[in-house]
């Protein structure tokens, strides 16, 4: 590392030489984009940023970033992350996966870094869909889902990603989605400022398996009156003009209201980083599935040391008190004896 | 006071009993007399299986002598027993005429039964051909804890102090180390170092003053090299190796690994060295912690992964990208019993063609093995220097015996220690198609054929690596079915060719007519040899080698084979090397298999060699070997 100041950048410099592989229409395009339109904005260097991925349509990402990167195994990219962010603290690791990768193959690796709170960024491409094996349903996949492996109607209850991040015991948790580069860019960026584990969904349209999957809540047409911007401090609206809103009711229920009915100072103000999560928890589940207005935004952002520093901190602790390794006293270090 | 040159004892009682600290406890006040020493501790895969019942019983093996021996005994000539269920699980392995101690108190009618006893073994004559030396150590030992106050159920606990105290007085073992040891051991509970203390000196003090037994004996210190010793387990070796090898790499370690036995001590033990600049993890699952390793060796570290059984298995699909990725990494698999869960805490060597094989895919890897515990530092150093110069996974198998197992070391000179330091890509290392200075990271060496590593945080050197087909030199990602195939065949070339970089195998033929070879490799070492030198000893001819390297082979392996009609491999697993050699060289390789979680005896080593002499003779393989009275001492 030098002294030199970070060299101005612009998106094509984050582009790799490779061609893309998407399919035509995939929302990946627009996630990557926003993701190369932002990196120029955050002074930070090529060398020092890094993508790892597991296997699936999204962990194609990698290859086409003009940086480090690696392509891994299905659902292990959290831990390869892992051990990376622990010994290389002064680089950008970033993990891109899908809703395949990260909940169903590798969801134990993606709870244990949310817990552990190493530094990572997490974008989590969630279309709801198995894409690159051709169309069998996912773990997000709403109940009844027909597809190729399930004739008659997937049987599994999905899991709701942000619910489970923080279960997790995530300390940032957000969500944005493929229609959207302003909000993409504005939601990735707070999730690289966050030190530590940093969790974002991102709404992806796969438009060849599972196409307008979301379309009732990002749609230009639907946006206004289905997606619930979250801001931190604010009362929580809606819809033209914020003419609905969101309160808690007696039982301690989140409900969506008319503003008018209920009166401004009865909606819910959100709370990004408040350490009890419920109230983050109960956001999460106010939508039962992309056809119902929907959060979208930072759900949770509180601060906790992250893994890599406290795992710094203890071996620095350890050559303060008994100095730098010494090889020979180590092995002299149980009852020895002396021949001669 | 008569002098012996060797002796083997077990200890066996209750897993509860405290055996092994009492094993280990004889072990250090021999070592430290300056005894040859070799040990073997058995315990149960239960932490307390139920108290008194033959699943619970947990026993320590400690051969000593005066003389240079490899193995820890083929059976106890002295065995020491705290209850009637350890009687009965070992009493089967004592020859005729051996010594038994017991702990009398602990053969109540109850205990017998818990035992499977339908008599009392002392008084049925079932005994009759031992030498049996009854001691109430119970009642002895809680007279000899009052003075701490301790009630008598806790003062009770000691009494595996107390039949050391016997022991040591037995053998004229000193008894400061011991007394040192409790003090340190158990510092902060003065009540429980003063009962241990006074029950160990009650039962030194028993030995002497009871007249029970005819005499004491002495073993005298074997000659040992000029040196500073100290005495390890394999899995102390093998962590301290790994220590070693970052030093002197001068790469930082990051271990990543999940908790399984026997390979759990060589992560506690690398958890202490922080002040090394050592990070660890104990991930999620075994899969998770080699991830990690692989993720920190991307990133510059020396990413290292330790296991066992069935660790093993979850870990295949990270060592296949590691061989695609073409990153150093290192893999430890101490090897116990399979398949699945199958023996824990028991060894076996049957991991050999999992390592070679276990990964779809042609995805070579190199494996090293240690041969005994204290070579488990030396091995460790040696995958490490493969894995980075290679830049390659690298397998290195120990095993239970091993991890477990302990003998006298003599320390290097640190100033001997081989340098492995490594090389990280700072430049450019081509153009690209406008001339402009570009990287590519499998552009290889052109004779390790070794990629370069260029780690994150190296201005100009961005590139993007994974389990993708890689084409050659660029590095991206490539469909092309040739580019496929010189894939395939520089992986494994690069593979075989460290055979130019590892030691020949060394062939002992002290006549040079041998017809038998004994072939042997991991910790199957100490019993070949010993095997072999009581064959020497009736007369006969056969040679000697082992395997340290096992892929690729050290490259005589074969010419050596080949001069001789006949080659033994004892190993534990039903035949692996032998298939490995018969296939590479078309030799006739017979297996001497045991799969019994135990070491080999010598005694069948050396009947299996004289029957494949007799074979190659022409006579029937019937005649029973010398013994080894005849034979001569291992």
């Amino acid at each position: 590392m030098t002294d030199v100041a970070v060299p101005v950048t612009a998106r094509k410099d984050w582009m790799s030489d490779q061609d893309v592989r998407w399919c035509p229409g995939c929302g990946d395009y627009s996630i990557l984009a926003a993701v190369q339109f932002l990196l120029p904005e955050l002074g930070i260097r090529r060398e020092n940023t890094v993508f790892i991925s597991g296997i699936g349509c999204a962990a194609r990402f990698p290859y086409y970033m003009n940086t480090y990167g690696m392509h891994s195994i299905h659902g292990r990219a959290p831990a390869v992350a892992t051990g990376l962010a622990v010994t290389r603290p002064d680089l950008d690791v970033w993990v891109v996966t899908g809703d395949g990768d990260a909940l169903s193959i590798g969801g134990n690796h993606l709870m244990h870094c949310l817990r552990r709170n190493v530094n990572l960024t997490i974008l989590l491409f969630n279309n709801q869909i198995y894409g690159l094996t051709k169309g069998q349903y996912s773990p997000t996949s709403e109940v009844g889902k027909v597809t190729k492996s399930t004739p008659f109607g997937s049987l599994d209850t999905p899991f709701n990603p942000i619910s489970l991040a923080l279960g997790a015991e995530a300390t940032f948790v957000a969500r944005t989605h493929d229609m959207d580069r302003k909000h993409m860019m504005e939601v990735f960026r707070r999730a690289h400022a966050h030190k530590g584990a940093s969790f974002v969904e991102v709404y992806q349209n796969c438009n060849v398996f599972n196409d307008g999957a979301f379309e009732q809540i990002t749609g230009r047409a639907h946006r206004e009156e289905m997606l619930i911007e979250l801001e931190h401090g604010k009362p929580i609206r809606l819809g033209v003009d914020g003419h609905r809103g969101v309160i808690m009711d007696a039982q301690g229920r989140l409900k969506i209201v008319e503003v008018a009915d209920v009166g401004e100072d009865a909606l819910v103000v959100h709370d990004e980083e408040r350490e009890d999560p419920g109230l983050a928890f109960a956001l999460s589940r106010l939508s039962r599935g992309p056809y119902e207005p929907t959060p979208i935004g930072v759900f949770r952002s509180v601060e906790r040391p992250d893994y890599g520093s406290l795992v710094d901190a203890q071996v620095l602790a350890a050559q303060a008190r008994r100095g730098p390794g010494d090889l020979e006293l180590l092995l002299k270090s149980g009852t020895t004896w002396t021949v001669g | 006071m008569e002098t012996i040159d060797q002796v083997v004892i077990r200890f066996a009682g209750d897993s509860g009993d405290g055996m092994q600290v009492t094993g280990d406890q004889f072990t250090n006040e021999s070592a430290i007399l300056g005894n040859d020493l070799s040990t073997l501790p058995n315990f149960p895969a239960e932490i307390r299986a139920p108290a008194g019942t033959l699943a619970g019983v947990s026993a320590f093996q400690v051969h000593i002598s005066d003389h240079d021996i490899l193995t820890p005994g083929d059976a106890p000539n002295v065995l020491v027993v705290m209850n009637p269920a350890a009687l009965r699980a070992n009493i089967a392995d004592v020859p005729v005429g051996g010594t038994i101690v017991v702990n009398s108190d602990a053969f109540d009618d109850r205990a017998l039964e818990k035992a499977g006893y339908s008599s009392d073994p002392r008084s049925d004559g079932s005994l009759s051909q031992y030498r049996v030396y009854e001691i109430p150590m119970t009642a002895l030992t809680q007279e000899a804890c009052k003075p701490t106050g301790a009630k008598p159920r806790d003062a009770e606990r000691s009494k595996n102090f107390f039949a050391l105290g016997v022991v040591s007085w037995l053998y004229t073992r000193p008894t400061e180390v011991t007394e040192r040891w409790i003090a340190e051991r158990y510092g902060s509970n003065s009540v429980v170092v003063e009962a241990n203390t006074l029950a160990f000196r009650a039962g030194y003090n028993f030995g002497e003053t009871a007249e029970l037994f005819e005499s004491a004996y002495q073993i005298a210190p074997a000659e040992h090299a000029p040196g500073t010793y100290t005495n390890v387990t394999g899995n102390m070796a093998l962590a301290w190796g790994l220590v070693a090898a970052s030093q002197l790499a001068k790469v930082p370690v990051f271990l990543g690994s999940y908790p399984i036995t026997p390979a759990s001590d060589i992560l506690h033990e690398l958890s202490k060295y922080k002040n090394f600049g050592i990070r660890t993890l104990q991930a999620e699952d075994e899969i998770a912690g080699i991830g990690a390793a692989l993720g920190a060796a991307f990133g510059g570290a020396l990413g290292i992964s330790t296991t066992s059984g069935p660790g093993l298995d979850l870990k295949s699909e990270t060592i296949g990208l590691a061989v695609s990725l073409e990153l150093p990494l290192l893999i430890v698999d101490v090897q116990r019993g399979g398949p699945s869960t199958g023996l824990p805490t028991k060894t076996e060597q049957s991991d050999l063609l999992h390592a070679m094989f276990g990964r779809h895919g042609e995805a070579p890897v190199p494996i090293v093995a240690a041969m005994t515990p204290s070579h488990c530092f030396d091995v460790a150093i040696e995958a490490v220097r493969i894995a980075l110069k290679y830049r390659t996974p690298v397998i290195l198998l120990s095993d239970g015996y091993l991890a477990n197992g302990s003998e006298p070391w003599r320390l290097p000179a640190i100033e001997d220690l081989p340098d492995i330091s490594t090389t990280f890509a700072t430049e450019p290392n081509a153009e690209s198609d406008s001339g402009e200075p570009a990287f590519w990271p499998y552009l290889r060496d052109p004779v390790t054929l070794a990629r370069p590593w260029a780690v994150p945080g190296t201005p100009g050197l961005e590139h993007r690596i994974g389990g993708l087909e890689k084409a050659d030199g660029t590095g991206n990602v490539s469909y092309d079915p040739v580019n496929h195939e010189t894939m395939m065949h520089l992986r494994a070339a690069k593979i075989a060719g460290i055979a130019k970089d590892i030691p020949l195998v060394e062939c002992d033929d002290p006549t040079g007519d041998a017809t038998v070879l004994v072939l042997s490799w991991g910790s199957t070492y100490a019993a070949a040899l010993a095997g072999v030198k009581r064959v020497r000893k009736t007369g006969e001819r056969v040679a000697q080698a082992h395997l340290v390297h096992l892929n690729p082979f050290p490259s005589n392996l074969g010419d050596v084979l080949r001069r001789y009609p006949k080659v033994l491999i004892p190993e534990a697993n039903l035949g692996q090397l032998s298939k490995l050699v018969r296939a590479e060289f078309l030799v006739d390789a017979r297996s001497l298999t045991n799969v019994r979680g135990e070491p080999f005896h010598v005694a069948e080593v050396q009947q299996a060699i004289h029957d494949l002499l007799d074979e190659v003779r022409g006579k029937a393989a019937s005649e029973p070997a010398p013994s080894a009275e005849e034979a001569g001492r291992s």
